[in-house]
């Protein structure tokens, strides 16, 4: 058996746990000299797809990250996770900053068909930009499957069999492949990767395209009007006991 | 101008934030709703009454069982292509943002996901970096696909319009991609989370599931929904669907009470909106206490069981 060849995408987004500043012309954030990382959800979906081939149901995984030069760090963290080449489809820094997912995604599409792959896994969402698209627009563009928000996947017959996190509950579908999957919070916990893993990483093969390559226009599709800080919520007050509480709850009508 | 919304429903009655859905298509145009699934003519007649809807196009088929997008989208690009919207607006729950984006790829146009405001037919307002920064961005696409927070526009009212429903236009259904197989609900008596009044949620404080009977002891004299933040669920307490958070569902009730939640970045994210919120919480330092209008510095095995006896004393 061959096992699938799997793309798995990889976005480098400001780091989860920093504290995000906003411009003071209010074009975007502050991104110069802060920390940056794997997207979460993405990191997921590497874990998936690496699990797939200690599980021999997968053959090879690609890794592919578009953006400027820095995103090679974030695919050498992929190559250190069980990845086993990557594409840079590298941008300008100022391009970047207005690719949207319809981008990205057109570019995936394009290196699904070109590396025949028979799965692409991307995270749900990037946590910069929130957007949750990119795995859905995927799928469409190659008229494939998409089992998005996924918790849970297997192998069923030649088909996939896939839990997903919805709002009510779970639910689960079948898809046939080739196939885009999306990875939720509770797919897997992705491994850290070790230090000889790392080392290893530095030799495997990375490849640098760019969007054109691919003959993908990567035109702005929106113009970022603004960009500010929400509105801030002034703390309250503490009340002293359970029943001071109730009775200002009472007051206001709320209980 | 003219807006499709594509109605979210379980073919017996209309998902909440269709109705808050609705009202943002208004402000963008006519609105047509879109009801497709099976056996579901019930829900398109309930849209129809719904205050601002002018039009109702039905589809029902077995091929829509499940909505799966792979089914949809053929269907939206043959109503697309029909009536020539100008903008197509779904709620920002699982469902729209399953659909929407495949069929934005369909149409060569950038969808614009979960916006909180409207400023003019093609700027919108959205949040980026779970809630930290706020977004206002105007899109250069001839036809606007969009996914709304339901939790930023009022509901609009069930009563009081007079929609025409008609079958939607003849499109290829099949669909032999992908497959609905079954789901598994929580199944509860209280509200539903992202439209309930008053939302009760427990953290990693409630120390474990069980505890978490406390809170619905408390919901059930309150009549509200119980949540939870992404510590407490990844802690196993209690289902995913229960999460409050950027990851998880996004809630702005009259009354938000958050029992043994530090307030995390993520969990804020997805109930600041609350008018008023109540934090229950023994360590004076937690962040939680940063938003909430009234903040309580108390073991919540103590509050809590009080809090139930006080307010049932009427």
């Amino acid at each position: 058996m061959s096992g699938f060849r799997i793309l798995v995408g990889c976005k480098r987004v400001i780091d989860y746990a920093v504290k995000v500043r906003v411009k003071p012309d209010k074009t975007g954030v502050v991104t110069e000299g802060v920390k940056h990382s794997m997207n979460p959800f993405d990191e997921i979906a590497v874990e998936e797809a690496v699990r797939m081939k200690e599980k021999k149901l997968a053959s090879e995984i690609i890794a592919v990250s578009c953006g400027p030069q820095q995103c090679q760090e974030t695919l050498r963290t992929a190559l250190a996770m069980g990845v086993d080449r990557a594409i840079h489809v590298i941008t300008e820094p100022k391009e970047y900053e207005s690719m949207q997912p319809i981008h990205v995604s057109k570019i995936l599409s394009k290196i699904a068909t070109e590396e025949k792959a028979d799965l692409v896994i991307v995270g749900k969402q990037a946590i910069d930009d929130d957007c949750n698209q990119t795995g859905q627009m995927t799928a469409s563009l190659l008229d494939w499957p998409q089992a998005t928000f996924a918790s849970k996947i297997e192998k069923s017959n030649g088909d996939l069999s896939v839990m997903r996190e919805i709002d009510g509950g779970l639910e689960t579908i079948k898809v046939k492949v080739p196939a885009v999957l999306t990875s939720d919070l509770r797919l897997n916990e992705p491994r850290y990767a070790t230090l000889p893993n790392i080392m290893k990483a530095k030799k495997k093969p990375l490849v640098t395209k760019k969007p054109s390559d691919y003959g993908v226009d990567i035109t702005p599709r929106q113009e970022i009007v603004s960009v500010e800080d929400p509105p801030v919520r002034q703390a309250g007050q503490k009340v002293e006991s359970v029943e001071e509480l109730v009775t200002k709850l009472k007051e206001a009508g709320l209980v | 101008n003219s807006t499709l919304v594509i109605a979210e429903h379980n073919n017996q009655k209309l998902i909440p934030s269709t109705l808050n859905t609705i009202t943002a298509a208004s402000s963008l145009g006519e609105v047509t709703c879109l009801v497709a699934g099976t056996q579901c003519a019930q829900v398109a007649a309930e849209v129809a009454k719904v205050k601002g809807v002018k039009k109702v196009i039905l589809a029902d088929n077995e091929a829509y069982k499940g909505f799966l997008p792979e089914a949809l989208t053929p269907l939206l690009l043959a109503a697309q292509k029909q009536f020539k919207f100008s903008h197509i607006v779904a709620p920002a729950t699982a469902f729209g943002k399953n659909v929407a984006p495949r069929l934005a790829a369909k149409l060569d146009v950038s969808p614009i996901s979960d916006i909180i405001g409207i400023k003019d037919k093609e700027t919108f307002v959205r949040t980026i970096y779970a809630g930290n920064a706020i977004q206002t961005l105007k899109s250069k696409d001839d036809v606007k696909v969009i996914t709304v927070r339901g939790t930023a526009f009022e509901a609009a009212e069930v009563e009081g319009g007079a929609g025409a429903v008609e079958d939607a236009p003849a499109c290829d259904a099949k669909n032999d991609l992908s497959q609905f197989v079954g789901q598994e609900l929580s199944k509860s008596d209280r509200p539903e989370l992202t439209s309930a009044g008053t939302v009760i949620s427990g953290g990693r404080g409630m120390k474990n599931g069980e505890n978490f009977k406390l809170l619905y002891d408390l919901a059930d004299k309150m009549g509200a929904a119980v949540g939870a933040s992404r510590a407490a669920v990844d802690a196993g307490f209690v289902p995913n669907d229960m999460q409050v958070g950027q990851t998880g569902k996004i809630v702005a009730p009259d009354l938000y009470v958050a029992v043994g939640i530090s307030g995390a970045i993520q969990h804020l994210a997805g109930m600041k909106d609350s008018k008023v919120i109540v934090a229950i919480n023994k360590d004076p330092e937690a962040p939680i206490f940063q938003v909430a209008d009234y903040g309580i510095v108390q073991d919540l095995f103590k509050a809590v069981p009080e809090m139930t006896d006080l307010v049932s004393k009427k």
